[in-house]
């Protein structure tokens, strides 16, 4: 399907609706809400990783305004099972019960009139517990010595994955074989907004009314529900402006439940809101994995097998929707990348230990196995003393291929792989930089190429038996009586600019300019259920159900303004905001058949639709493998050699997003995961001790890039449509965040290379780069 | 996190402020670094000392060669050309670089020293330059060199009972060798490794490398390291055992990259 460029519908760069209020500072957050008597809740936090917990006492006189487990009886335990076959099953308490698994687990709520009265209490209670032994290494963490961490469990993991494709008679063909010990460091994922709650029971409607920093307000209802033994229509969840999602909101937070519980108690609103301490100290939950790789290829490159030891360190529970095993049960799935691979044999171990629970970030899995995959093709064509371009070009999915199912089973579903990486190697005079290598200097040019899946569905997400398996995906398109346009989604749109995509879509349907028309997101109470905003599928989803609502509503819209005109329906059609008689000039607004329906319906036609102009549709693509975007990311790194310290001196990306529903705004998306991404590759890491406590518990420590961190990014887009789509676009959200530490660390060890050093861990600190220059210089390798 | 609570003082002259001190009242200038710590309680004092509306507090005067630069100077001044002349210059150089500019229009050059983070710009800087602390005591003022003012990690020369006043830095000619490298991992993040060369004519240069983890190291006469610089920055640097492989490493580099732009002509 070819969509045509128009001023306002689908592929104008519009600039974004939400901006307004954003740039003016009336962004509303959780932080900027109050309620009259609300209280403000501080929690008591673990210090210690591992620990009985025999007892709090409350500072005396405040024994009523220190809420343990004890003190809110009937509270649920969190959940999140897997139906994959051998899972381990945790139960995280809302507040400690007698056991503490992580540096920052809540023990207490601190309830008063302020939050530093309240971190006053915290600061005054006394823990009382017996210190067990950290589990802080995920690769010794499954090991039959270690402490359990859950008393029940047989070894410290989740879960165990396997693929036993034998690739024992590779080490004979093959002329080249590599093998790497690969490592990313764990994160945070440091939001500008860390996450807040503000509970509030409402006695007239017998209602809970969370208004939470979430990007999933419907899972969160259902998940709330359940734990405050409330049934679903008992619950709202309000998820006002969010400042920042990337999966560290796709969870149903412990504090989410305490202060439900509290205000209910109490009688009063309560609010919690999380500062950078706790945010830095509490919540480093994302990306740390382990890869012993091997590869081998034959003469061209071409790679006859991988086989992969991939271990994740899932923290100390199972988080809710998702999970404690999404990122280690992937690394099978993802480890194929882009390329055509016939052999694969992988283990995975998500590994329980005495660290935050971890949760899915921006790329997911994808951005650690990338990094591993890329890493060690780079180290296969050293090998074979073949570019880096061309390896992969003998690799990549050729585009006559499309679509093409890889060996685990993946649908890609269409695209020119190759194309990509051609593109982005041609934006680059490779002869300057061989020549500057040539001179002596430290600089190298690497490449990472991978897709994205996105969007993907019930039938991808229904073997992994998570509590949500997302299926239709629900928008409801109403006109009110002076023809302006509500789009109701379930989504969640907290800096992807859906409140002008979304209008953009309806523009391309019904040709209602964008300024009328109005996107109404996170609020249960007034939004179809959804599984939320995650998986880069908002655009294709969601994006998919309003146009279908939009079509259905065109439809009514064509029948009323028909009989205004008195033609007949086949004479006209709705576009530009109006239904026009096809062979004229002659036309009714949908304002005035807006007009029609509410307040004159004495002039609607006889059989008109009794549904009227509100309309309720379902959209799943189908098949619902998922949209594959895909990119080249190709960089060009400097390393002063003294120092260990990296410069990117040019960064280009190639990306193809399918239909791009407005440009500007993928560009944006790009760009910020680009810097998330180069975080993960130089500065990020939140390193623990042996007791599990972590070190860089404030951003003087916990280094994120800054606006000068970033280059000025070189960005070039294709646009293959997706053939099962509504407009052809991608899921394409995470993409900026996949690439860059394979392409930038595949660039380092280019610069690097003359001296025959090579980096192997993530973020490629100074240090790291220093030693990696001094391993070699001493011959170590 | 919130500070637990405090109270709130605004002396208005200087005795005022020293009996403020005396009983017990924490200093407070630009709150960039108090500010922090109060937040994180790791200081949780009983009352603030706000500092900024003392006469004289801020502000730079020259007499003879010397030129004292009062205590609640900001970085931001100093970065303006608050202090003339060469060592204005050399001053400004320093302070573009500590920080942001929304931190440098708050912190204080003698809230910066008083502090005495080892990674702080101006006690890396102070000490190169042969400046001299003016402490006010109970007693009066006293004089104390720079390159014995920063004892420890946030530990001073400076007595309970006193502020420092003021800062004296020589007016330096036109010709001086001026060598200043740090080694930041990104712009406006705390030093790992700084060096200072401060080369005179007519006088032995002199070299500190500080932002180690402790309290500056000052090579009064950094001669031999002018001359055979490689081997005795190798030398200087071998000195800190407790330092890992890469720091080291670095702080040589830092060295020699100091050198190297105070020969300069
Ligand atoms: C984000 C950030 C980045 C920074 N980066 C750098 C950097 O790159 N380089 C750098 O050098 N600094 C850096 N700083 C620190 C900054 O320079 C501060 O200004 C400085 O350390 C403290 O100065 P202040 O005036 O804010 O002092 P305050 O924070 O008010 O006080 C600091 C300490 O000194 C005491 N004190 C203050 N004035 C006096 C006085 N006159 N007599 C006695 N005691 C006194 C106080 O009691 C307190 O203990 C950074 C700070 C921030 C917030």
């Amino acid at each position: 399907m070819t969509v045509e460029q128009r001023g306002f519908g689908v592929g104008a760069s519009l600039r974004r609706k939400e901006d307004a209020r954003f740039l003016h500072g009336r962004g509303r957050f959780v932080g900027d809400i109050t309620r009259p008597g609300m209280l403000e809740v501080a929690f008591l936090r673990s210090p210690i990783a591992h620990a009985r917990l025999l007892g709090v006492t409350k500072p005396q006189g405040a024994e009523k305004r220190v809420f343990t487990l004890a003190d809110l009886p009937g509270i649920g335990t969190i959940r999140a099972n897997s139906a994959l076959p051998g899972f381990r099953v945790s139960e995280q308490p809302a507040l400690a019960k007698d056991r503490l698994r992580h540096v920052g687990e809540a023990i207490a709520a601190c309830v008063a009139g302020s939050r530093a009265a309240a971190e006053d209490l915290a600061a005054a209670c006394v823990l009382d517990y017996e210190a067990l032994p950290a589990v802080h290494d995920m690769l010794q963490a499954p090991l039959p010595d270690q402490p359990l961490i859950h008393d029940h469990w047989t070894m410290n993991a989740f879960l165990e994955t396997r693929r036993n494709d034998d690739v024992s008679g590779l080490d004979a063909v093959a002329a080249a074989k590599v093998t790497r010990t690969l490592r990313t460091s764990r994160q945070c994922m440091a939001p500008l907004e860390g996450r807040g709650v503000l509970a509030e029971w409402d006695p007239r409607l017998e209602q809970m009314i969370v208004t939470t920093s979430t990007q999933m307000p419907h899972v969160t209802k259902t998940g709330l529900a359940d734990c405050l033994g409330l049934d679903e229509g008992q619950v709202r969840i309000v998820s006002p402006d969010v400042g920042g999602g990337f999966g560290y909101k796709g969870i149903l937070l412990p504090e989410e439940i305490v202060c439900a519980s509290l205000a209910i108690r109490l009688g009063r609103p309560v609010r919690w809101l999380e500062d950078r301490f706790e945010h830095l100290s509490a919540s480093a939950n994302c990306r740390e994995h382990h890869y012993v790789i091997t590869a081998w290829a034959d003469k061209a490159g071409k790679l006859l097998g991988v086989e992969c030891e991939a271990t994740v360190d899932a923290g100390a529970y199972s988080s809710y929707p998702f999970g404690a095993c999404l990122e280690a049960a992937q690394v099978g799935s993802i480890l194929p990348g882009p390329y055509v691979l016939p052999l694969l044999r992988c283990h995975t171990i998500s590994a329980c230990t005495n660290k935050p629970p971890i949760l899915p970030y921006r790329g997911v899995a994808r951005t650690g196995v990338c990094y591993a995959m890329e890493t060690t093709l780079d180290a296969l064509a050293r090998k074979l003393d073949i570019t880096a371009e061309a390896i992969r070009l003998a690799n990549l999915v050729p585009p006559d291929a499309m679509p093409y199912r890889n060996l685990v089973g993946k649908v890609f579903d269409s695209g020119d792989y190759p194309e990509a990486l051609r593109r982005a190697v041609a934006a680059f005079d490779l002869d300057a930089i061989r020549a500057r290598q040539a001179a002596g200097e430290a600089v190298g040019f690497g490449l990472a190429t991978f897709c994205e899946q996105g969007a993907h569905g019930t039938s991808v997400y229904h073997a992994w038996g998570i509590p949500f398996v997302p299926g239709f995906e629900q928008a409801q398109a109403r006109l009110s009586p002076d023809g302006v346009l509500e789009l109701r989604v379930g989504v969640h749109s907290h800096g992807q600019g859906m409140e002008t995509t979304l209008a953009q879509v309806a523009n391309e349907i019904l040709g209602v300019h964008p300024d009328k028309v109005r996107v109404v997101h996170g609020d249960t109470a007034l939004t179809p259920y959804s599984t939320g905003t995650w998986g880069s599928r908002a655009m294709v989803m969601a994006g998919g159900a309003v146009a279908e609502a939009c079509r259905q509503l065109a439809g009514r819209v064509a029948a009323i303004g028909a009989a205004l005109m008195q033609v007949s329906v086949a004479e006209v059609e709705v576009a530009d905001g109006k239904v026009r008689r096809r062979d004229s000039d002659v036309f009714v607004t949908i304002a005035d058949v807006a007009r029609t329906w509410y307040r004159a319906p004495q002039n609607l036609p006889p059989g008109v639709d009794k549904g009227g102009l509100e309309i309720t549709a379902g959209y799943r693509p189908d098949p619902d493998t998922g949209t594959h975007s895909y990119a080249c990311h190709a960089a060009v790194a400097r390393v002063d050699v003294r120092t260990g310290a990296v410069v990117l001196e040019d960064y280009v990306i190639v990306e193809d997003g399918g239909k791009l529903v407005n440009p500007m705004i993928v560009d944006g998306q790009v760009m910020g995961g680009l810097a998330q991404g180069i975080g993960t590759a130089l500065y990020e890491e939140m390193p623990y001790d042996r007791d599990g406590q972590p070190l860089a518990a404030t951003l003087a420590d916990y280094l994120l890039p800054g606006t000068t961190d970033v280059p000025d990014v070189r960005l070039e887009h294709m646009e293959t449509l997706s053939p099962w789509t509504t407009f052809g676009q991608k899921g394409i959200g995470e993409s900026g965040a996949i690439g860059p530490p394979g392409a930038i660390v595949n660039a380092i060890n280019d610069a690097l290379a003359r001296l025959g050093a090579e980096v192997f861990d993530l973020p490629a600190s100074p240090s790291r780069v220093l030693a990696a220059i001094h391993a070699a210089k001493g011959g170590v390798r | 996190m919130k500070p637990a609570a405090f109270a709130y003082a605004r002396p208005l002259d200087w005795s005022e402020a020293l009996q403020l001190v005396a009983s017990g009242a924490r200093p407070a200038a630009g709150t960039q670094s108090l500010g922090p710590l109060l937040n994180l309680r790791l200081a949780q004092p009983d009352m603030l000392a706000d500092l900024r509306h003392l006469p004289d507090y801020a502000g730079v005067t020259v007499t003879g060669d010397a030129i004292r630069i009062g205590a609640g100077t900001t970085h931001a001044a100093i970065e303006d050309g608050a202090v003339p002349g060469r060592t204005g210059a050399i001053m400004a150089g320093v302070a573009r670089r500590i920080a942001y500019r929304p931190v440098r229009n708050r912190g204080t050059i003698g809230g910066s020293l008083a502090h005495a983070d080892p990674a702080a710009d101006w006690v890396a800087v102070m000490p190169a330059l042969g400046a001299t602390a003016i402490a006010l005591g109970p007693r009066g003022e006293r004089r104390i060199a720079l390159d014995g003012f920063v004892t420890g990690i946030f530990e001073t020369a400076l007595a309970s009972d006193e502020l420092l006043r003021a800062v004296e830095v020589p007016v330096l000619p036109d010709a001086v060798g001026w060598g200043h490298w740090k080694f930041c991992r990104k712009i406006g993040e705390f030093s790992k490794v700084t060096a200072c060369v401060l080369a005179v004519p007519g006088a032995a240069p002199r070299a500190v490398l500080a932002a180690l983890d402790g309290p500056p190291r000052v090579i009064a006469d950094a001669s031999a390291l002018m001359a055979d610089t490689e081997a005795e920055a190798t030398r200087i640097v071998s000195g800190f055992p407790e330092l890992d492989d890469w720091r080291r490493a670095v702080a040589q580099t830092a060295l020699m990259q100091a050198v190297a732009a105070a020969s300069q002509p």
